[in-house]
């Protein structure tokens, strides 16, 4: 983990060579993280890469219900050499869910962000195959979101089943 | 059979792509001398470890290429987690990678751990690393035992399992459960190892690594078996690295990342052991790591058990973990701190926290989010079964069908991970 100091500087330079892409840095329990503008947000992580943070660890979602805007996509940036972590934090709201996807930075990032999309509904632009992952392909909702409730999934039974997304005849 | 209301409802393009695979397999002219065949393997093939399914394009026996589909046992225990209270998070989300449950919990109750600021007692640290170690094993050997059975060599499943089995009677020994323990809790671990434990663990460590010889000298000169793991399921490193590989997949192509040595938890940094490594990143490789972590995890279980501190095994703090249950009857403080965790539980403030943990497939990550109540506002699991899968592609491109099958089985990817 850089130290806070460090955090800072991280922010001060990326916010140097991508004005006004940084709005704030998070030091909580060791943890550093930059909170980046959804739209400068593959900038920011393209130069975070060339910094020494290679490795894409993690990318996932949150609903920041009630606030707004509410959904969160989240990286977990690792440096092997120094062994540091670093996340970069990026908010949408859910009327325009748009951030540009960063499959072409890490082409690990593909699972993941489709799983986001299924789950929270963020569309990822430049994504090669942003299908559902999880959920069924024509299923309807983004089950993760804090206002779809525990059991929205009704269970199949025989009597309907007729009624089901996934039948068509 | 339809009746005019319900077939109203329009194909989706999803139904009608799914309508466009056949069973039949009807090869498709790409010229005149190239044939393409789409082959469905799956969702239900004993050699795809679980309900995985995969929609591979053929030319002759080459795949060209493959594409793996899952979500056939997505249960939602993510969404489940943000219903429940902290401790009550632990059972389900155990049974995400079901092989191996000690290692979620780990990096779940790490994760909660970061957010409290909690400390976690030295004797707990070590109990948890001698569960991890067992459970890496344990992961391993069910590897070994259904990796070995795709590529023909059928004894070794009872072989291994003949091991499995001493390990889960361990777990049944310390937790009272042999599969999804809830042994791991937030601030240490439920209790401490039983009498009997001990020597019955070093029974345990001194009969493995002749046992994992045996496997060796089955396997390694068993010419079906090389013949088809040498040179196959070829992938160098940085493809690897891009597609967010780690674990042994990782250092069969000679990077010795392991968290374990990189960034140590749980009191990793007390003990000596050296990390595997490959040379060309092929199936073989794959399995000789896997093969050495055996060891490994032998050699850092005798210095776990060799150097157990004394003192208590989960933390004192009575705000987050059960008072012991003698002191029930005696104090009234106790008897409101047990109410207080069973019903409500305990709060956690506000922040986010990622927690990885080295799990026997790779980066093990547990992301939690609080919101300062008593249930966790978001909780995602990064499965390195998820991550892993995305290189299957790549090689298994261009290999024999055959090879498809081997690469499958090395890989080792747990369904349960990957859907959750």
């Amino acid at each position: 983990m850089p130290d806070a100091t460090g955090l800072e500087l991280t922010a001060a330079e990326l916010q140097e060579a991508f004005p006004s892409s940084i709005l704030g840095t998070e030091f909580h329990r060791g943890r550093a993280a930059l909170l980046a503008d959804a739209g400068k947000a593959h900038d920011v992580l393209e130069r975070l890469r060339v910094m020494g943070y290679t490795f894409l660890a993690s990318l996932l979602g949150v609903d920041y219900y009630p606030e707004e805007p509410r959904l969160g996509v989240l990286y977990e940036l690792l440096d092997f050499k120094r062994v540091d972590r670093i996340s970069v934090k990026a908010r949408v709201p859910t009327d325009e869910p748009l951030i540009a996807s960063v499959v072409d930075i890490w082409a690990g990032a593909n699972f993941p962000e489709r799983e986001v999309y299924d789950m929270f509904g963020v569309v990822f632009e430049g994504h090669p195959d942003l299908r559902r992952i999880l959920m069924p392909e024509d299923y309807e909702g983004f089950p993760q979101r804090r206002d779809f409730p525990v059991g929205g999934e009704p269970v199949l039974f025989t009597f309907n089943e007729e009624k089901s997304y996934g039948k068509w005849q | 059979m339809s009746d005019g209301t319900t077939s109203q409802r329009e194909r989706s393009d999803y139904r009608k792509r799914e309508e466009s695979v056949t069973l039949s397999s009807e090869p498709v002219a790409v010229e005149e001398t190239h044939e393409l065949m789409t082959l469905n393997i799956g969702p239900h093939h004993p050699a795809t470890h679980g309900v995985l399914r995969l929609l591979a394009t053929l030319e002759g026996e080459v795949v060209r290429d493959v594409q793996p589909i899952v979500g056939y046992v997505h249960t939602g225990i993510e969404k489940t987690a943000e219903d429940k209270s902290y401790w009550k998070v632990i059972p389900v989300i155990e049974r995400m990678d079901y092989l191996s449950y000690y290692f979620n919990a780990m990096a779940f109750c790490g994760a909660v751990e970061t957010l409290l600021g909690l400390e976690v007692p030295p004797r707990a640290q070590y109990l948890r690393v001698i569960h991890l170690e067992l459970n890496r094993i344990m992961s391993h050997l069910f590897w070994l035992a259904t990796g070995a059975l795709d590529l023909g060599a059928v004894s070794m499943f009872w072989y291994a399992l003949r091991e499995r089995e001493r390990i889960l009677d361990l777990f049944e020994m310390s937790s009272g459960q042999r599969m999804h323990t809830r042994y791991i809790q937030v601030g240490g671990v439920i209790e401490d190892i039983p009498r009997g434990f001990a020597a019955k663990l070093r029974e345990f460590l001194k009969i493995m690594p002749p046992r994992a010889d045996q496997y060796a000298d089955l396997l390694e000169k068993n010419q079906i078996l090389l013949q088809r793991l040498r040179g196959t399921g070829v992938t160098d490193q940085q493809t690897l690295l891009e597609l967010g590989v780690t674990g042994p997949l990782l250092r069969a192509t000679g990077n010795p990342w392991d968290l374990r040595k990189a960034a140590p938890y749980s009191s990793y940094d007390h003990f000596e052991f050296k990390i595997p490594v490959g040379t060309v990143g092929d199936n073989y490789d794959r399995f000789r790591v896997r093969h050495a972590e055996l060891y490994e995890s032998v050699k850092i279980l005798e210095q776990a058990l060799e150097g157990l501190p004394e003192g208590p095994f989960i933390t004192p703090d009575r705000k987050v973990a059960l008072p012991p249950r003698h002191e029930l009857a005696t104090s009234m403080e106790a008897l409101i701190h047990h109410f207080k965790l069973v019903t409500e539980g305990f709060r956690v403030p506000p922040g986010e926290a990622y927690y990885p943990v080295e799990g026997p497939r790779g980066e093990l990550g547990c992301f939690v989010r609080s919101d300062g109540s008593a249930k966790p506002a978001r909780v995602h699991m990064r499965d390195p079964s998820f991550s892993n899968l995305q290189a299957f592609a790549p090689m298994v491109r261009d290999g024999y069908i055959a090879d498809l099958i081997a690469t499958v089985a090395m890989l080792d990817p747990i369904l349960g991970g990957i859907d959750r």
